[in-house]
């Protein structure tokens, strides 16, 4: 049987340690470095490029001490294509893009697959948090022993053939542990931080970054009220998300929050909490893993961001590709362009994009 | 049949049993600083001197003119920023090719940041640079031309005895980076009217971290690295006894070995290319036959990712290489193959081998097969 794997080494502890994990089960480990970042200079020396290399070499040296292989394969097209310029283009139109969902679906776990493949491997691993169990014949993803750091959030979109070639050794630790074993083995990463930032936009500041990016269409604009009056100016959409209360550059003496946005008049429409406070919404390419298709309603809890806690809701089929989504209590900030994500206890079911709040 | 097959000697080679043993007594014994007086240093000297003189006798230069250097790198570094800056003042044009190697480009770059102008020749789909278009090219202004004597990617070979007399009519200083030629091929540079030549030791089975610049007597060229009076007050550095002894009995058996090497290895790249020519949707990068450094061979395979196939490769034990490598590992399309005409596409999906000392049939028959295989997958 083919026990060979591929390892998606980030450099960072989770993945260092599941190369570990995996090697001491007795699989042929091969780790594997995927290079996202564009490569020109002026990328390097605006972006602070030497950091991605160290990563690199965090991952190779973390290879090197269990006489692994390692590779340092090339994404940068793909992950452009589908990650970073998906990024940039749902911000300019308004949207809060998820760069973490497109990179798990269409690179982590379809690319680098492919490649795992081509290299002789039957599976690929990642050293993210998440539990993946067979059961009669279907592959499903469970939450974590980790609530904290529980990322069944951004892997809703898997496919069962992804799942019956993915391994995902952290899911069944805590984080402590997980650090514990690194430092055991002698990892120097083993106190590393975690990884917060987008890892395409070392400093976070996305809209300094996709202004970089799409240099004269990022512009000045009016704050408008859902009335339409002008209440002052703002920096260029793509600096601002639904919710928001801080940084909006004016006071006015009582919270407003950003409740829309609508690129095409280049506005941010900001009110009072109560905008902002929803209970439908409708979310469109959607992924369901213990079943195929939504036949009819069904009682869930959902996540409508990442850091959200799963609320009770119903879900609606609408056609192949959407559903509805009725919560039952109000709902902070739906954002048009994060994902819903649901759960049956502590099956991941699925999830989509949210297209629209009704 | 052996665990693994090294594919990459025009990456590096590997230092030959007989180098090491003439570098010993120079990394225990006999550890004198060459520039003392005491009779302690007279056998590093000694050594120096005939290191020195086994390397001009390989270009047919004179021992004087062979000046030692931490490398390739720096010799090519020196050649040109040294030449550009000594001559400012007769003109500030520079002429080099494309598809050179990044210490000849960087050091243009850096000399183009700071005043100069240069100009960077194009070359045919063969890798070969247009002689009319040279000799057009050089000017009043034009103080150095530095063209690559055999490309370390396709390897082809300049026609450099016809470089050399343009640059002598025209009365400019003329640099070849022979990295990849000195050892492999015959240079005369008294011949082929060469003001500076780079060479670097590990490239025939000496040890990394030595090269030399030969310098024509009477080039101008400033000092590289200044500070004690080493190397005729021209390079400092205490100088490298045990690198510079090994470099010099490397190129001595290289020289020797020459006639019969540039057969054999001619012979086996030949059935290396034929055999891979026969997988599809192939192409041979660069010139067939003796306009060809006879270890290289070099094929673009169409819809192939470079660094998946090497990836592939390695896990067979065979150690190749692609475009030009980046520090952290992963490939980018080489500059040579674009310069060249092929399309990213191509430029991405070619794969180098090159071949030397233990280089054997039975290594070229298995590389073919394997390289159909990963090529497939």
């Amino acid at each position: 049987m083919n026990k060979k794997v591929v390892v998606g080494m980030s450099g960072g502890v989770d993945s260092s340690v599941t190369a570990y994990l995996l090697k001491e089960q007795g699989y042929d480990v091969i780790g594997v470095t995927m290079q996202v970042w564009p490569e020109d200079e002026e990328y390097e020396a605006r972006e602070g490029g030497c950091c991605s290399l160290s990563a690199v070499e965090d991952a190779r040296r973390v290879a090197f001490k269990l006489g692994i292989p390692f590779y340092v394969l090339n994404f940068k097209d793909t992950f452009k294509d589908k990650v970073i310029d998906y990024f940039i283009d749902e911000y300019m139109q308004g949207r809060t893009p998820n760069p973490c969902v497109a990179c798990n679906k269409y690179i982590k776990f379809d690319e680098l697959l492919k490649k795992a493949m081509a290299l002789g491997a039957a599976y690929v691993a990642t050293g993210h948090y998440a539990i993946i169990e067979e059961n009669n014949g279907r592959f499903l993803i469970k939450n974590s022993k980790d609530d904290k750091k529980d990322q069944t959030y951004a892997l809703y979109n898997f496919t069962q053939f992804q799942l019956a070639h993915t391994l995902m050794p952290c899911g069944t630790y805590k984080k402590e542990k997980i650090r514990e074993i690194a430092k055991e083995i002698g990892f120097e990463v083993h106190n590393k931080k975690d990884s917060e930032e987008i890892c395409f936009i070392p400093d976070n500041d996305h809209g300094a970054y996709i202004k970089r990016q799409k240099p004269n269409q990022v512009r000045q604009g009016n704050f408008v009220d859902k009335e339409g009056n002008i209440l002052g100016k703002h920096k260029g959409i793509v600096y601002y998300t639904i919710g928001q209360r801080k940084g909006l550059g004016i006071a006015f003496g009582v919270p407003m929050f950003v409740t829309d946005i609508i690129p095409w008049k280049n506005e941010v429409v900001l009110g009072s909490e109560e905008d902002i406070l929803k209970t439908e919404l409708v979310a469109k390419d959607i992924n369901f893993i213990p079943f195929d298709i939504l036949d009819e309603p069904f009682e869930v809890k959902a996540k409508i961001r990442y850091s959200s806690k799963p609320s009770s809701a119903i879900i609606y089929p609408i056609d192949e590709n959407k559903v509805k989504v009725i919560f039952k209590e109000k709902q902070r900030a739906i954002t048009k362009g994060q994902s819903v994500v649901f759960y049956d206890g502590d099956v991941l079911l699925g999830g989509g994009v949210i297209e629209s709040i009704l | 049949m052996k665990n693994s097959i090294y594919m990459d000697y025009a990456a590096t080679t590997f230092i030959k049993k007989e180098v090491l043993e003439a570098m010993y007594p120079f990394l225990t014994e006999e550890y004198a600083n060459t520039s003392s007086i005491y009779s302690f240093s007279s056998k590093s000297k000694m050594a120096v001197d005939n290191s020195r003189k086994n390397i001009a006798e390989a270009i047919n230069a004179d021992r004087d003119e062979i000046y030692f250097t931490a490398g390739g790198s720096e010799s090519d570094n020196w050649a040109i920023i040294g030449t550009a800056l000594a001559n400012r003042k007769k003109g500030n044009h520079i002429i080099t090719s494309e598809i050179e190697h990044h210490a000849v480009l960087n050091s243009c770059k850096y000399l183009e940041a700071n005043g100069f102008r240069v100009t960077y020749l194009g070359v045919d789909s063969r890798g070969l640079i247009n002689l009319a278009e040279l000799n057009d090219c050089i000017s009043e202004d034009t103080i150095l031309v530095s063209i690559m004597y055999a490309n370390n990617e396709v390897g082809t070979i300049q026609p450099i005895e016809s470089i050399g007399e343009i640059c002598r009519n025209k009365k400019v200083i003329f640099h070849s980076d022979a990295v990849q030629a000195v050892g492999n091929i015959p240079i005369d540079v008294k011949n082929s009217n060469i003001d500076l030549l780079s060479m670097a030791s590990h490239k025939f089975y000496g040890p990394k971290g030595v090269g030399a610049l030969y310098i024509k007597k009477g080039t101008k060229i400033d000092s590289y690295i200044h500070g004690g009076a080493q190397e005729r007050k021209k390079r400092a550095g205490t100088t490298n006894v045990a690198g510079i002894v090994g470099m010099g009995r490397a190129i001595e058996i290289a020289i020797d070995n020459m006639p019969s090497e540039y057969e054999r290895l001619s012979q086996l790249r030949d059935k290396l290319i034929t055999g891979l020519l026969k997988i599809k949707s192939s192409k041979l990068n660069g010139v067939e036959g003796s306009g060809r450094l006879p270890g290289n061979c070099n094929i673009s395979f169409e819809n192939v990712e470079g660094d998946m196939l090497l990836a592939i490769l390695d896990t067979y034990g065979i150690y190749a290489s692609s475009g030009s490598a980046c520090s952290a590992g992963s490939i980018d399309p080489s500059h040579v193959l674009i310069s060249m005409g092929l399309s990213k596409e191509m430029a991405k999906g070619s794969l180098r081998l090159t071949i030397g000392s233990k280089t054997s049939e039975e290594d070229i028959l298995y590389v073919i097969e394997k390289v159909k295989d990963a090529v497939a997958r």
